[in-house]
């Protein structure tokens, strides 16, 4: 008895479907084990994170909010990694974004909120995606690589704003803390609901998706993107400016991250600081493979991430079991997906000894 | 079954893949000293008998044999003990280390020391028996194609193989290396090695085989001692039909379309170098460009195909320089471009079918409006082609990754053909391709130049070009001379300017 690894034509959308929820499974009973060990049933701390993350209003909005830069940053990590260049750099692009944001929205221009907005919106973007498009010249003009380059970058950008919020952009009534000057009210997001934290970020992190998925299914930069990051020689062959299309997919993976950082000075904190971030940019390339790079997988993968997050903060003050479960869960979701995808791309056939070795 | 002398048999080897039977009960049996040619279309199940053979597949019926004894099915490590060595097209070899150092890799335990000495001295001696001449000091780096194949015999003969089996040998080779090469294997089966050649080109089969077992469609379409074979029962056999000859008239040229005028490229490789090339293109001919793989073909593709320009001289399209390296600007212009290799600079392998017909005039009103892609367009323009082209695939949304060879330059046909385009450059047009493919494929470029299109063939394949051309230019080191018309040259006069010696 043995077995073998066949590689598969194509997996149908039953398969491809049976598999995620396998790996999703697969997780959930692999964090059961360290659960059982701290001393908790995992049954009730699973239910206390699933009411904690979606148990009422107040939760809902809590993780919707969670999600927000979540599906910026993942649709930021899929568009790139759709075209093979690796941005590593969307946690930089983020703050990058965001300090355009406070510069463009403090006072620097005054206009009506219906003009403000988008204008900030769009310099955030600007700003994150000429911080990917450096990268991505160095890496065509010198061969220099991109994952490296982007991954320092970050560090360069946080003590920028590090710099700059102790210094030139503090806000002086702050009392000390080192936070830049607020944004307008006219520049800030609106809250979906009122009291609640959940605001108009989710509304254009959605809208988002869907252009990036009206972008990659039905244009002609979305086939330009597809034929070069699966297969660059022949992109190049058949006329598609390859250095030209991965700049413009640069400009808009480091414009998505740079949205994200907009949405959380716009939306949730009103100005900048070196901690706006808990690492969102780096959450985003796990919640863009967990959708399989799809953009509006990314929305479910991004709410997935979140209220995992949200939820094992309030099962922990439930139960004592830490918090750093969430972390567990979402490393072991990844993993299983990534394993899943094995098995989407090859069949496992049992073979019996098809007739009995004969010794030698 | 088991006589003293046969040394390998594969007896009802079956293997299914779901509803595909790739080998259905096929016998194959091989005896000490015999070339057997193993002869058959792309899909005829060649791979995969030899991938059972080899134990990387198990079959699903029937059994491996190698002097009588039965080999446990998917066991690559009981293969290469039983002394099955294969050479195959792409070489397993490092290129970092030297020839000698390649042989013994994989042989010798990682610390064995010592043992260098005498192990050259067995490769000596083999080489001096086989002829397989190398520098077994020098980098595989720096070896020719021909001379990385040596090290990949040596390699198999190191290991004592009794069994050698060649996938595509020649496929790389000059014709004067491609002799060399029969010459070793002649001398190695005299000396009692069993040998099989696995290969598309006739004419190499029916001088260096004993035996030629040809399969169609997975089953043994049959199988002839090579003494009483000729051309077309083989080919016949092979294709299942009568295989159409290819008929071309005389070419009645009109006004040149392209011309190289004195074109210097400067590379850093000598494979794309090209110095004081001058050549014109005339409208309703064929022109046949010869020469060994490597001595600047690269560079004159690349200039077609809008990939270069020219350091100096000019490239002039219908009196125009090409100023600027784009592939779109030519095609527009109507020129055709066929690949050298088709799988990696033809197809997005994981775009459909549908898409890499498409691919070269996405930009264009053709396939889409505003930037949005005109998926209907694209799907009809698929469904024609797969018909008119006879492309065999599921349908237009397959991956192209599925397709055979031959069906991918069916494709890439259907996708440059399509537009009546007036330049046409046709690399390699039927490398790796089936008898049948290969006449398909030259009946269409045939027909292009009655359309009266200017065509460039690039090929090693002498055959072909003398199939295909009205006229031959010779390269060789990056400088091109004009041979003249075909019908006054022969295979002997070609080769000497291949070999750079003025005819």
């Amino acid at each position: 008895m043995s077995f073998r690894l066949e590689a598969r034509a194509d997996a149908s959308i039953a398969l491809k479907l049976l598999v995620s929820l396998g790996a999703g499974l697969a997780a959930l009973l692999l964090v059961a084990i360290p659960v059982l060990f701290a001393g908790g049933s995992p049954f009730t701390a699973y239910g206390l994170i699933i009411q904690g993350a979606f148990g009422s209003m107040f939760a809902l909005s809590e993780t919707l909010n969670r999600a927000t830069p979540l599906i910026l940053t993942g649709l930021a990590a899929a568009v790139a990694f759709r075209a093979r260049l690796w941005n590593i750099g969307a946690e930089g692009q983020l703050y990058i974004g965001a300090l355009s944001a406070v510069l463009v929205g403090s006072g620097l221009l005054q206009m009506p909120p219906m003009l403000l907005i988008p204008t900030v919106m769009i310099a955030g973007f600007v700003a994150g995606g000429l911080m990917m498009i450096i990268p991505t010249l160095l890496k065509q003009r010198f061969g220099a690589d991109e994952v490296v380059i982007t991954l320092l970058l970050n560090f360069v950008v946080i003590l920028l704003v590090q710099m700059l919020v102790e210094g030139p952009l503090k806000d002086p009534l702050s009392m000390g803390w080192p936070q830049s000057v607020p944004l307008l009210a006219e520049a800030k997001f609106d809250k979906l609901v009122p009291r609640l934290r959940m605001h108009w970020g989710l509304v254009v992190g959605v809208a988002a998706a869907i252009l990036l998925w009206v972008l990659v299914r039905k244009t002609v930069l979305g086939f330009e993107i597809k034929a070069v990051g699966e297969n660059r020689a022949a992109a190049r062959f058949a006329g598609i400016p390859v250095d030209a299309t991965m700049l413009k997919v640069a400009l808009i993976s480091g414009g998505l991250a740079g949205l994200a950082g907009v949405s959380e000075v716009a939306g949730v904190k009103g100005y900048l600081s070196a901690d706006l971030s808990p690492g969102f940019g780096y959450s985003g390339i796990v919640v863009a493979m967990l959708a399989g790079l799809s953009p509006v997988g990314t929305v479910f993968a991004a709410v997935f991430v979140a209220a995992v997050f949200v939820g094992a903060d309030s099962m922990s003050r439930a139960t004592g079991i830490s918090n750093y479960l969430a972390d567990l869960v979402v490393a072991l979701s990844l993993l299983c997906v990534l394993i899943g995808g094995f098995f989407l791309r090859f069949r496992i056939r049992y073979e019996r000894a098809a007739a009995p070795a004969a010794g030698a | 079954m088991t006589s003293t002398d046969t040394v390998l048999s594969l007896e009802g080897i079956t293997k299914r893949f779901g509803k595909l039977t790739a080998n259905d009960h096929l016998d194959l049996s091989l005896r000490r000293g015999e070339i057997l040619a193993l002869l058959g279309e792309n899909g005829a199940g060649k791979t995969t008998l030899m991938n059972i053979l080899f134990g990387h597949y198990v079959q699903d019926e029937g059994v491996v044999r190698v002097n009588g004894e039965m080999l446990p099915p998917g066991s690559p490590g009981a293969a290469l003990k039983a002394g099955i060595g294969m050479v195959h097209q792409h070489f397993a070899l490092a290129e970092n280390l030297s020839g000698l150092d390649n042989i013994r890799l994989g042989t010798e335990g990682l610390f064995a020391l010592g043992g260098k000495a005498a192990a050259r001295k067995k490769v000596e001696q083999i080489i001096a028996e086989s002829g397989l001449e190398v520098d077994l000091d020098r980098k595989v780096a720096s070896l020719t194609v021909g001379e990385k194949q040596r090290v990949e015999i040596l390699k198999a003969l190191y290991r004592n193989v009794r069994v050698l089996i060649l996938d595509e040998p020649t496929a790389v080779l000059t014709p004067q290396e491609a002799e060399g090469l029969f010459t070793v294997l002649r001398r190695l089966a005299a000396n009692g090695l069993g040998v099989i050649f696995i290969s598309h080109k006739l004419g190499e089969v029916l001088s260096v085989s004993t035996r030629i077992l040809v399969l169609r469609g997975g089953r043994k379409a049959g199988e002839l001692v090579t003494a009483d074979a000729d051309r077309r029962a083989i080919a016949d056999l092979m294709v299942g039909k009568a295989v159409a000859e290819v008929k071309r008239t005389a070419a009645t040229p009109a006004e040149t379309l392209l011309e190289f005028s004195d074109v210097h490229l400067r590379r850093g490789s000598t494979r794309e170098s090209l110095r004081n090339v001058g050549f014109a293109l005339r409208a309703g001919e064929i022109v046949g460009l010869a020469g060994v793989s490597g001595n600047g073909q690269g560079g004159i593709a690349a200039l077609i195909s809008g990939l270069a320009v020219p350091d100096q001289g000019a490239v002039l399209l219908y009196g125009e320089p090409i100023t600027r390296a784009d592939p779109r600007a030519l095609v527009a212009a109507g020129v055709a471009r066929m690949p050298e290799d088709r799988q990696h600079d033809g197809v997005v392998g994981t775009m459909s079918v549908a898409d890499n017909i498409a691919i070269e005039e996405v930009r264009s009103g053709a396939f889409s409006r505003m930037g949005l892609l005109d998926r209907k367009a694209m799907q009809a323009r698929a469904t024609s082609a797969i018909a008119a082209y006879d492309i065999r695939c599921p349908g237009p949304d397959a991956e192209a990754r599925l397709l055979s060879g031959g069906n991918v330059q069916k494709l890439i046909l259907a996708r440059v053909l399509e537009r009546e385009p007036r330049v046409i450059l046709a690399n390699q047009p039927t490398r790796g391709l089936d008898v049948g493919a290969q006449s398909e494929v030259h009946r269409r470029i045939i027909a292009a130049r009655d359309r009266g299109a200017a065509v460039l063939v690039i090929s090693e394949d002498l055959d072909e070009l003398f199939a295909l051309a009205d006229r031959f230019l010779v390269v060789h080191a990056g400088e091109v001379s004009d041979a003249g018309p075909s019908d006054r040259l022969d295979r002997g006069a070609v080769g000497l300017l291949m070999a750079g010696q003025a005819a």
